[in-house]
């Protein structure tokens, strides 16, 4: 079924008018409501009530990441603090996290995209879900769990982590739909093999697999192991978590519910859009939100996008999977990790300098795991092992307490990391996606 | 007396070692003790050289982490119970021992040890007080 039909098959006229009602009433909204914002609009010569329709967006400014960080906490937010009732935290490049509030609204809002999400990849009603992304201050869990709310599913909210008893609540209450990262189920189906459970038996028939880039051969390899649908979702934590797109069933791009999330397609260096299916980087308006909505906001993920409408009867522009990032972000295990964050942290350590290197690799478990290589600096080498180990230990500590995710630190002889051009080789990525 | 031990920073990867020590023999430097402590990916190598200061500067200038650490060299009666004699003054002193190690080759007829102490200081004043001989810097340079 297709939850919201109204909007997610209306022609490209209907659609357009709709956008551009949501974007006359934004622009206002933003401006009487964000000082940042009355700012930008001001430098850039829009008035706010100078919005006729959604082609005027071109002439807004864009939001970029370095402008959540340099107003953190609240300083892009529109709607007054004692209107937020959730707030959620993403990796943010250095120091800060990137911080989201969420209004009444907006949750209500989530839950219909995260519905569409789940009709989308093909849910019915009366399925029961086993939501296995990390419930917390990462949107994932939570996500979804309002959308298979406002769907009227059966949540079973496991949460990430802990494989057998994942595996033995899928064999007990039979979940048709299963959502978590894509590596995370392809681990799970060998420790399922372990186990002696055949995956290919498995109940789990629809996969929603997100919040880390994936290829075209791992989703074969997904389908294979658990005999089942494996669909992409996206989001990020700026827009509104995920909920921003989704694929059907004819595995054709993702749906982007552009009628509150617009989106277009630009030039990363020039911001100019570049043609219908051409790569690009995601720009993304939030055209309804109200806590703290974003004009073009400069996702850094690089897609192209088909406005053609779908064999499944939506007309909504669909972008392709993730091809690329305009930055050097990497995904592990679901977080966004920012080599600059290591940096902060080695820099913050007396005595080091930052010549590291992160090693991303994905292990006959299927698991990422991140080694950092840090150069030893004559400054805190010692002859003892115990300083040493010390040393390498605080390392390790303060990036997990930075990134939320393990990591092995190894240190390793000056100048052993391969430089090009005088500046360290930041991220070697061992993984096949 | 306090005698200079080179430490040098190696990864668990074939051939560090061996690039310490042709690099030393390269440049006419005798090693006259040495020790490696290892973990699971690196090693620490600890050495007594006739000609630390020059050791520590080439091993630099070759892209080693190189430090010198203030040990001392005790000569041990080379008998049975010889060592546990002399652990037990440092034992009864509170004398903490973070390493030791043996000499390459003997200097008299006694047993020549290596040992760095938490307390370099400490472990001098308790070893003249019960007149163990140590073994200075020039007798070192000069084995």
């Amino acid at each position: 079924m297709i939850w919201k039909e109204d909007v997610e098959c209306l022609d490209p006229a209907g659609l357009k008018a709709v956008q551009s009602e949501h974007l006359k009433k934004l622009i206002p909204y933003i401006y009487h409501h964000c000082p940042v914002y009355k700012q930008k609009l001001d430098v850039a010569g829009v008035a706010p009530d100078s919005i006729r329709s959604i082609d005027d967006i071109k002439r807004l400014p864009f939001t970029t990441k370095e402008d959540m960080r340099d107003n953190y906490p609240y300083g892009l937010f529109s709607a007054p603090q004692e209107q937020i009732h959730e707030i959620h935290v993403s990796s943010g490049t250095t120091g800060n996290p990137t911080l989201v509030g969420y209004t009444k609204d907006d949750l209500a809002l989530w839950g219909d995209v995260m519905a569409r999400v789940l009709c989308c990849a093909g849910a019915e009603p009366g399925d029961t879900i086993q939501i296995a992304y990390g419930y917390g201050l990462f949107t994932g869990g939570l996500g979804f769990h309002y959308g298979a709310l406002t769907m009227g599913l059966r949540i079973i909210p496991t949460s990430s982590g802990q494989t057998a008893r994942q595996l033995k609540i899928m064999q007990d209450f039979k979940p048709r739909i299963i959502g978590c990262t894509p590596s995370y189920a392809l681990y799970m189906a060998e420790e399922a093999k372990d186990m002696g459970i055949d995956p290919r038996q498995g109940n789990w028939k629809i996969g929603v697999f997100g919040a880390e880039p994936w290829s075209e051969s791992m989703r074969h390899e997904i389908e294979e192991a658990w005999n089942m649908l494996a669909t992409d979702v996206y989001g990020l934590s700026e827009i509104i978590g995920p909920g921003v797109a989704q694929e059907c069933a004819h595995k054709d791009g993702l749906h982007t519910f552009s009628d509150v999330f617009f989106p277009e397609i630009v030039d990363p260096t020039t911001g100019e859009e570049v043609r219908e299916g051409a790569d690009g980087e995601l720009v993304i308006t939030t055209l309804t939100k109200q806590g703290i909505p974003l004009i073009r906001y400069r996702t850094r993920d690089i897609v192209s996008i088909n406005h053609q409408k779908c064999r499944c009867g939506r007309t909504s522009p669909r972008i392709s999977k993730i091809k690329g990032r305009t930055d050097d972000m990497i995904v592990v295990r679901g977080i966004n990790v920012f080599p600059s964050q290591i940096e902060h942290v080695l820099v913050g350590i007396e005595g080091t300098q930052p010549h590291y290197q992160i090693v991303v690799d994905r292990k006959a478990r299927k698991l990422d795991e991140v080694e950092v290589l840090v150069e030893v600096e004559q400054k805190f080498f010692s002859d003892e092992i115990k300083h040493l180990n010390e040393i390498r230990d605080k390392i390790r500590k303060e990036i997990e307490a930075v990134l939320s995710i393990g990591v092995k630190v190894t240190l390793v002889e000056p100048k052993t990391i391969e430089r090009s051009m005088g500046k360290s080789k930041r991220i070697v990525d061992k993984r096949t996606l | 007396m306090k005698i200079t031990q080179i430490s040098v920073f190696l990864e668990n990867r074939k051939g560090r070692l061996f690039g310490v020590c042709s690099l030393l023999g390269a440049n006419d430097i005798n090693i006259r003790a040495l020790t490696i402590a290892e973990t699971e990916s690196f090693g620490v190598m600890r050495t007594v050289v006739d000609k630390s200061d020059a050791a520590v500067k080439l091993l630099r200038e070759h892209g080693f982490v190189a430090n010198f650490t203030d040990v001392v060299a005790i000569e041990v009666p080379d008998k049975p119970g010889g060592l546990a004699a002399v652990l037990k003054i440092f034992a009864d002193n509170d004398v903490n021992i973070e390493y030791m190690y043996g000499f390459v080759e003997k200097f008299s007829e006694k047993a020549l040890l290596v040992f760095r102490f938490e307390d370099t200081d400490l472990a001098q004043q308790i070893l003249a007080k019960h007149s163990i001989s140590v073994v200075t810097k020039k007798e070192i340079e000069g084995l």
